[in-house]
Formats: structure tokens, sequence, C-alpha cells
């Protein structure tokens, strides 16, 4: 097979991945669109052992047998809930193996077809897809920790944002220094070898350091900028080895990968540079509790709210991530058909930042075995709560604030599940403490709101027995 | 004007239209399936192994190609556990409409 064929096997592999992305407009045609992926796949990875590799094919196999074995045996048991950790892990890999190719490529042009010593303009990429590399890998290596609760061991993984003074100036500095070595090592006669390993090195440490000041509640925001950074590592060793399929796939990813950043910020409310910026959850909490006064809660018990529910014509269901904590989706699932069976329509809405990362909660209830048809996101039910008889919040708290409606609040302009409106509101928490805004929640002393407090599962199972 | 298109010219074509192919098929997913995506993206920025499998072909054994061949096992992981923790998600998407059909 010569180089041109190679490369048309790649336009179509490109073509596979374009197809697999465009399947998840709808449920229906996702799982085809998957399969168009590992096709795409399968074609890149088998035409280029076919064409390139001449010597060590035994150890190439053997290493995609070793990596798909632990990929697979992973895909399998991993919970829903920890999908944002798998996610992060997974982008420390791409990050990482970007890093190692960029290194081998440093080490040896020849073998990616390049000259020896490697030319300027493709070291100018190769700083760039190195840099981006280095720093995915260590970032979401924080990320993972930090999702994965790892902070009660390392205070470096803590949820709680690590801040320090002049860190912002002094991730600036590394920044220029790393630029300077990456200049350096464009500009250097021989391999670069020095200025080449400076520059990775400080990359990696720029990488923890950007993600350590990122507090818990940004971590959707996190996630998806890793996305994105991990396709635009891929994009840059595309271009240094001047692979379009590689370039065509980096790119898809960092515009997903942004696009849900996008998605994300809007959904909190917060610009994109406060969220790198860091230290959410410790500036704004002083701006917290306002009024001294007495402010009274209604509270009734979990039969109250099976007695509310089964005498509605309409339910709306809002899960929070306290839901997910709680793993009371299932529980939720049969509330939901004994509701149903009384001819009580039932409906979720999902909030955009309901869960760890985008569309977590969809998955979540998925799980559980939730149609699909049930569940609305933000945009397409926020008009329905007005004539809706209960809605019931479970585990949920800034994402129904309605304080985001007022000026000069912490949350004001983010938009929120306007629960406030239907005619009964009964929220499940397990205490009065505030959400991540740390902000209190007006729509718990409305005279229409009934707090039901408890652990999410153990309430909505005595939902279920009492609903008869 | 004469001579011919530098490569990194052509590598920016392919990049820039790329990058606008996929700003409007991102936009029309689904926000329900947000996290497949995300997981399905993982998988295909693994494309990156072919750029590990390179690295790991030459004939004689050094230093790039050792860390060719844990680069490929990494890109591995990725790619295997990619794909299938998104057909994973995916059944339980499928799964409930095709139950709620024989329901109907």
């Amino acid at each position: 097979m010569s180089a041109n064929q190679l490369t048309l096997w790649y336009l179509v592999a490109s073509v596979c991945f374009i197809l697999a992305l465009k399947g998840l407009s709808s449920p229906t045609t996702a799982r085809r669109g998957n399969l168009f992926g590992m096709v795409g796949m399968t074609i890149a990875v088998v035409t280029t052992i076919a064409v390139a590799a001449h010597g060590r094919i035994d150890l190439i196999l053997i290493a995609m047998l070793v990596g798909g074995t632990i990929g697979a045996i992973v895909a399998r048991r991993v919970q829903m809930t920890q999908m944002p950790e798998l996610v992060a892990a997974m982008h420390s890999m791409v990050g990482l193996a970007a890093v190692l190719i960029a290194i081998a490529v440093v080490n040896n042009p020849v073998a990616f077809g390049e000259h020896d010593p490697l030319p300027a303009g493709n070291r100018l990429e190769l700083f760039i897809g190195t840099f981006v590399g280095a720093i995915t890998f260590s970032g979401s290596v924080i990320a993972f920790g930090k999702l994965a609760g790892l902070g009660k061991k390392f205070r470096l993984f803590s949820s709680a944002p690590v801040v320090f003074k002049g860190q912002h100036k002094l991730n600036l500095a590394l920044a220029l220094v790393m630029i300077g070595f990456g200049l350096a090592f464009f500009m250097a006669d021989d391999k670069g070898w020095t200025p080449f390993a400076v520059m990775t090195a400080i990359a990696f440490v720029l990488g923890f350091l950007i993600i350590i000041p990122i507090g818990g509640a940004d971590m959707p925001v996190v996630i998806s900028m890793l996305n994105s950074y991990s396709g635009w590592a891929a994009a840059g060793i595309g271009f240094s080895l001047n692979n379009a399929m590689l370039i065509i796939a980096g790119s898809l990813v960092g515009s997903s990968g942004a696009i849900l950043s996008y998605i994300m910020c809007k959904a909190m409310n917060r610009s994109f540079f406060s969220v790198i910026l860091g230290g959410f959850g410790a500036a704004e909490g002083s701006a917290a509790v306002g009024g001294s006064e007495q402010k009274t809660v209604r509270s009734g018990s979990a039969e109250d709210a099976a007695f509310l529910m089964a005498n509605a014509e309409s339910v709306i269901i809002v899960p929070g991530y306290g839901l997910a904590v709680a793993r009371a989706q299932h529980a939720v699932k049969e509330m939901a058909n004994k509701l149903i069976e009384k001819g009580v329509s039932v409906r979720y809405a999902i909030h955009p930042v309901a869960g760890r990362m985008p569309g977590h909660m969809n998955v979540l209830l998925a799980e559980a075995e939730v149609p699909y048809d049930q569940v609305f996101e933000m945009d397409d039910i926020n008009n329905e709560f007005g004539n809706t008889d209960v809605v019931l919040v479970l585990g949920a708290n800034d994402v129904v604030n309605p304080l985001a409606h007022e000026k000069g609040s912490a949350i004001y302009g983010m938009p929120i599940l306007e629960v406030a409106k239907a005619r009964t509101v009964l929220v499940n928490k397990r205490s009065m403490a505030a959400g991540y805004a740390g902000l209190d929640n007006p729509l718990f002393y409305m005279d229409k709101t009934m707090m039901v407090f408890g652990d999410a599962k153990k309430v909505v199972e005595d939902i279920v027995k009492a609903i008869d | 004007m004469s001579g011919t298109v530098d490569p990194t010219i052509l590598n920016l074509v392919v990049f820039v239209l790329a990058v606008f192919v996929g700003y409007h098929v991102i936009w029309n997913v689904t926000p329900a399936l947000h996290t497949p995506l995300m997981s399905v993206t993982n998988a295909i920025s693994s494309v990156i192994i072919v750029g590990a499998i390179l690295a790991a072909a030459p004939n004689e054994t050094d230093f790039g190609s050792v860390l060719g061949v844990i680069a490929v096992a990494l890109a591995s992981i990725n790619v295997a556990g990619g794909f299938l923790v998104t057909q994973r998600m995916l059944e339980m998407f499928k799964k409930k409409q095709a139950k709620k059909e024989s329901g109907k």
C-alpha cells in the first residue's frame, strides 16, 4: 500500500468519526454512530500497522492487547456515577500519549517520515502539541483526584479550591518561561533536547497549577475543558506528523469540548475565565445568609408527600446530584411507575449542571431505566411548571433557587428550573445547608413549599410504600 | 506566486474546515447524550495511537520506540474503554425504548 492509499483510508476513517458524532443527535441513531466510530478506528489502526510498521509489530500488538483488555475491563466495571472520574482518567492518557509521541519524534524524526533534525515549522507544531498534551495530562490527573474524592488523603486533590497568594502571577510567569524554552527549541540547531525537556516539564507543572484552584462545583466545566485540550493535543501531533486524520479527529474533539465548556459555563452563569481563575465557593460564601429574621419552613413526612403526589394530575421530578449520591435513581423510577399507574403524568426536568459532567443526570436516569421521553431538558420544560400540580425536588438546590432572578445576588442571571411556579413544591434535602453557591434558597420558605428532610433514597422508598 | 504549498498550510486548511464541521455537528448533539459524547470523543482523540504506532515501529529498539510502545498501550486503553463505555451507556438509552414500544 502506498502513502496515497494510506491517506485515502485515513479519509474514510475521518468521515467515520464525523458520522459517529452526528449519530449522537438522537438516542435512536447514537448506537449506529458509535459503530461508525469503531469502524473508523479499526481502519486507522489496521492500515497504519500494514503500511508503516516494519519492525516490532509483535510489541505493538502486545501493547494493544494489554491496553485494550484494561480498557474493556474498566468500561464494563465502572459505575455510572463514576463516569466523570473515568473520563478525566482517559483525558490524562491521551495527554500523556501525545507527550510520549512528541518525545519519540524529537528522538528519531526519520521514523515519522520527517527530516533529521526536525525542520523549524514542525518544531513549532510539535511544541504546541507537547505542551497542550502535558497540561492535559497533569490537569486531568488533578481533576481525577478531585472527582474521585482523594482530597481526604492528599490535599492537592481537595475538592475545595487550593489557592495561594500570587498564584495567577506564578502561572503567568511559568507560561512565559515555557514559551521562551519553546522558542529556544524552535531555533535550536541540534535536536534541541534541553529546551524541549524544560518546556515539557514546565507544562506538566502548569497543568497541576491551573486545575488545583478550581473548586468541586466547577468540575463540569473542567472536564469539558480538558476534553477540549485532549483534542487540541491530538490535532497538534497531527500537524507535526502531517497527518490529516489526526488533525480532523483532534479538531472534532477540541471543538466538542469547547462547546460543552461553553454550555456548562452558561448554565452555571459563570464566565470561562472566572472558572479558570478559580476559587469559587470560597469568595462568595460571605454574601450568603442575608436577613437575620427567623424564617419558618413547613416540613412534612414522606406520607404527606405521597398523598400530595398521588392526588395530583401532573408531577415533575427535579433530580439533582444529591439523588445520585444517595443512589436513589431506581427508587425514584419505582415511585414514578406507581404514580403513572394511578394516572398521574410524571416527567423529569434536568438542569444542564444537574450532574457532575454534561449530560450526567440523563445517563443516571437511563441506567435506572427511566424512559428518555419522560426526561426533559430545562428549556423544553420550563414553561410547563406553571400548570403542574406538584414538583418534587430531590437533592437539587442552586438550580431551583429563585434568587437567580434577583439583581445583586451571587447567582443573578443563572438559568434555573422555574419550580416556584408550580402549585405545590416538595423539596427533599438532608438538612437546611446551603448549596455550592453558599446561598440561602427562598424557595424553601414559600407557603406552597413543603420540605421533606432525610436521605433521598430513604425518603423516596418511604413515599413508594405510602402510595397505594 | 510559484512553487508548492507548504504542508503546514495544507494542514491549516484541514484544521479550519474540521473545526467548522465539529462546531456544526456538536451543536446538533442532544443534551441528553452529552456524557456519551464526551466518552466517544475521548475514544476518537485516541486515534493519536496512529502516531504511537509510528513511534513504536522502527526496526532498532531504542528509547523512542519504547516510549512509542507505552503510548500504544495508553491509547489502546482509551480506544477500547471509550468505545465500550459509550456503547454501554447508549444501550441504556435504547433498552427502555424497546420496552416502551413493546408495552404500547
